[in-house]
């Protein structure tokens, strides 16, 4: 995956130098310009966060199609709570956090209480939510005043630290924070084992119901830093079409970055990775002049292809290891007496 | 096979299958003749269902041939073996059940009408049907939905089905495992009249009351292999358990720990939700091995996960060493020093798909863990101190617990719970689909554990293995405890008397 990134990074690059000419190129350049790059990594922060969120519950063997809506309900209702409520950034951050962790909750008890399947379940978030945020903001655009008192919330989502987009450092320390917790800690092996096989979990005396229901408010939080990231990145939110089909960018880099939908694989890693060439393959086809209307079509071919190519190597992978095992491992022949 | 002129329908000639880790069959010959009944026996892990499987289509043999009337053919799946006339009844069965009987019946050869439309013609299905479902003594329309037919039944359609493709052959895989006496004496009926009317049928079984009844010649596998065959004659109980057992597996114990009756683990009338109406009520005494017998189905897994808290109990009482213990979960069982070692291994016992190093620390990860964090390294000591003491047979404890042999998997699941501090150790079919060599190392382990002060509960519906560890047998039935047995009584004859239905021995069934 990193080689398939970086050859198409460079591969796009070249592809620049040679249709504008060297010296075009160096003078003024587009896709290798601050101002390409910046947007570049800026938007693969805003877009990373979530996709770890949703790494998170499809480890589990879940899904949550839920999250595009919610950017929506959430940025509706921070907007009301800092524009028309006045009410302080702190506390309004803090209510969304909140809303967004127990909607996870709601997710996580209803799929391991009443058993029902996180599809469905989200799938109703998906429909409820965006509903929801139309009807609160009575189908009107949103938008955050230019008042000054949360500056710091806007920074965080369009401005800069050293040259580095400030979503990108965010991003990151959510990479670190949860790399550590996926794969460094009790918890995470939790996940893994429950994503793999969730009846030996039980018999291993993991509390199942527990662990599965924290994945999806942990997934809950994630969503609400993002909510409010991409909430005043955008400014101004019309709740028909704020954050909708992104919980799909979200299991595209999830699945480019080698998680399995049926539970037990994934890295943070590897979703840092798959987010990264979903916003390159974005920015490559606005660069192109490619039709926006063509710009799905271009990005579902690819993801296609990854994958499918990741499952030729996983299977080479597999098949040479097979033979390493029964070379390690020669069985016992029963003919002893 | 005295008969020399006879061409055997069915001729397997030397053939041999290797699944990782072991031998399942080894230069194996076994025929069928035309209107005989052939009973294969052995012990589990034998390689007889590994035979049949390779009839039936579902393995194909490593080396080796097989014969149909004299020429030899190729076996690659399912239907050619249909064709060959070879009908394989599966242990457990393979019924669709939420179609019809006559739906089950036709399965994959269903009749058609109206042209490119294709159809099912369920007319002809019907008709059809009832015909085969009379000669099996089935009184029943083909439209009944197969759910609602008892196990037995459910067989008899199956037999139906051989019938309706013009079986030759037909394999019956412990076909009477969970049918009840009178059930089985109807199957029994039932082979005799196939055998007249020129069917051949391979029948396996553990039941060596049931093949004398019904079996014109015995062939013998063990550990894969060939051990002898019986003509008619020949057959008698003894013999038959000497083509099984032949080698001695050391489980004839020097003494028989009386077991310590102060200190136990009791359980005082349990009632599991899956059996409502009966109150279970035995202990575990300190220093011997508990064997728990019975037939499939007689409720014994459901006991061990009532136990160890996978299900509720809805009334009842365990206690350890008299101090009443609440468990409600399997984590409140593993506090208490419960632990079970269940039946699927593959399935509830390992996460195959992770390494025997994660598996082993699994049930106690906080123990190796700092702030919430795992520490690699005191993970890798434990694993591999566990993996020296039960020996087991891995490249690495970073290998995926999948690429293990049965019985390196079942030393993984022990090694889970060793590393903790177990009270009580139930095992769940032990040995089940592991080959002998791990067999008598599991057995060892277990007494081992027994005289370390463990309290052990087996299960098991191996009789030579119940008969051989145990140092009491409890017996159940249909959910309930019919005897528990002391170690004078211990006989093939006891445990099967209490395991049975009371209404008739299965002894009286032979003559």
């Amino acid at each position: 995956m990193v080689a398939i990134f970086l050859g198409l990074f460079f591969g796009y690059a070249l592809l620049e130098l040679i249709q504008r000419g060297p010296a075009d190129t160096f003078a003024n350049p587009v896709f290798l310009g601050q101002a390409n790059l910046l947007d570049l990594t800026r938007s693969i922060g805003l877009f990373g966060i979530f996709s770890v969120a949703m790494g998170v519950v499809i480890i589990t063997g879940g899904i949550d199609l839920s999250i595009g809506s919610q950017f929506a309900l959430l940025g509706v209702i921070l907007a009301y709570l800092l524009v028309n409520y006045n009410w302080p950034w702190p506390l309004a951050v803090l209510t969304v956090l909140l809303i967004s962790m127990m909607l996870g909750c709601f997710h996580g008890l209803l799929i391991t209480r009443a058993k029902l399947q996180p599809f469905v379940v989200t799938l109703c978030g998906l429909l409820g939510y965006r509903g929801l945020a139309r009807f609160i903001s009575h189908d009107q655009t949103v938008g955050f005043s230019g008042d000054t008192t949360y500056e710091l919330l806007r920074t965080l989502a369009t401005g800069s630290v050293f040259n580095v987009p400030a979503p990108f450092i965010v991003f990151v320390v959510v990479c670190i924070i949860m790399g550590l917790v996926l794969h460094g800690s009790v918890y995470g092996r939790y996940l893994f084992a429950i994503g793999r096989n969730e009846e030996a979990a039980v018999y291993s005396g993991i509390n199942t119901k527990l662990v599965i229901t924290s994945a999806y408010i942990v997934c809950g939080f994630l969503t609400g830093i993002s909510a409010i990231l991409l909430g005043f990145y955008t400014n101004s939110i019309s709740p028909a079409s704020h954050g909708s089909f992104f919980e799909l960018y979200a299991v595209a880099a999830c699945v480019l970055g080698g998680c399995s939908l049926r539970g037990g694989e994934g890295s943070v890693l590897g979703i840092f990775i798959g987010t990264a060439m979903i916003q390159l393959l974005r920015n490559i086809v606005n660069l192109q002049g490619i039709d926006s209307s063509l710009e799905f079509v271009v990005m579902g071919g690819v993801i296609l292809i990854a994958v499918v190519f990741d499952q030729i190597l996983a299977a080479r992978r597999r098949a040479r290891e097979s033979r390493l095992d029964i070379k390690a491992a020669p069985a016992e022949p029963v003919a002893a007496k | 096979m005295s008969d020399t002129e006879k061409t055997p329908i069915v001729e397997v000639v030397g053939v041999s299958k290797r699944f990782p880790g072991v031998f399942a069959l080894n230069q194996v010959n076994f025929a069928v003749y035309p209107g005989e009944v052939v009973a294969l026996i052995g012990e589990n892990g034998a390689g007889k269902s590994t035979l049949m499987k390779i009839l039936g289509g579902l393995h194909r043999q490593d080396e080796g041939e097989i014969r149909i009337d004299g020429k030899p053919a190729e076996i690659r799946n399912v239907s050619d073996s249909l064709h060959l006339g070879i009908s394989l009844i599966h242990q457990e069965l393979n019924n669709l059940d939420n179609l019809d009987v006559g739906g089950n019946i036709f399965l994959g050869r269903e009749p058609l009408i109206g042209g490119f439309l294709r159809l099912i013609d369920r007319r002809k299905i019907a008709e059809d049907s009832r015909a085969y479902l009379k000669k099996v003594g089935l009184e029943l329309s083909p439209t009944t939905p197969l759910s609602s037919l008892s196990i037995a039944q459910q067989q008899l359609v199956e037999i139906a089905k051989a019938l309706s493709v013009n079986a030759r052959v037909i394999i019956m895989d412990e076909p009477t495992s969970c049918l009840t006496l009178t059930e089985t004496n109807r199957l029994l009926k039932l082979i005799q009249e196939l055998k007249s009317s020129g069917v051949s049928v391979v029948y396996i079984s553990h039941r060596l009351m049931e093949v004398q009844a019904c079996a014109d010649r015995v062939v013998g596998l063990r550990d894969g292999r060939n051990s002898g065959s019986l003509e008619k004659a020949e057959i008698s109980h003894d013999s038959m358990v000497r083509l099984m057992v032949g080698r001695n597996l050391d489980l004839k114990k020097s003494v028989t720990r009386n077991g310590d009756r102060e200190t136990r683990i009791e359980l005082r009338d349990i009632v599991s939700p899956f059996f409502p109406s009966h109150k279970i009520s035995f202990d575990v005494r300190k220093g011997e091995i508990l064997g728990l017998a019975g037939l499939v189905g007689a409720g014994r897994s459901e006991l061990a996960m009532t136990m160890f808290g996978i299900v509720k109990p809805l009334s009842g009482e365990i206690s350890i060493n008299n101090q009443p213990v609440n468990i409600r979960s399997p984590r409140d069982a593993i506090q208490n020093g419960i632990y079970l070692v269940p039946e699927d291994r593959r399935k509830t016992g390992l996460i195959t798909s992770m390494t025997v190093r994660e598996n082993v620390t699994l049930p106690d990860l906080w123990n190796y863990a700092t702030y919430g964090l795992v520490s690699y390294k005191r993970e890798l000591l434990s694993a591999e101190n566990q993996r020296q003491k039960l020996s087991i047979k891995t490249a690495s404890t970073n290998t995926l617990a999948k690429n293990l042999s049965g019985g390196n998997q079942q030393k993984v699941v022990l090694a889970k719970w060793l590393s903790l501090q177990p009270k009580l150790i139930i095992f769940d079919e032990p040995t089940r689909g592991v080959d002998v060599g791990s067999k008598a190392e599991i057995y060892r382990l277990m007494r081992g554990l027994s005289d370390a002060g463990v309290f052990i509960l087996m299960i098991s519906s191996d009789m030579e293995e119940v008969l051989g560890v145990s140092d009491r047998i409890a017996v159940m039935r249909e959910g309930m405890l019919t005897g528990i047995i002391e170690a004078d009584d211990f006989s093939e004859e006891t445990v099967m008397k209490l395991a049975v239905a009371p209404v008739k021995t299965a002894v009286q069934l032979a003559s």
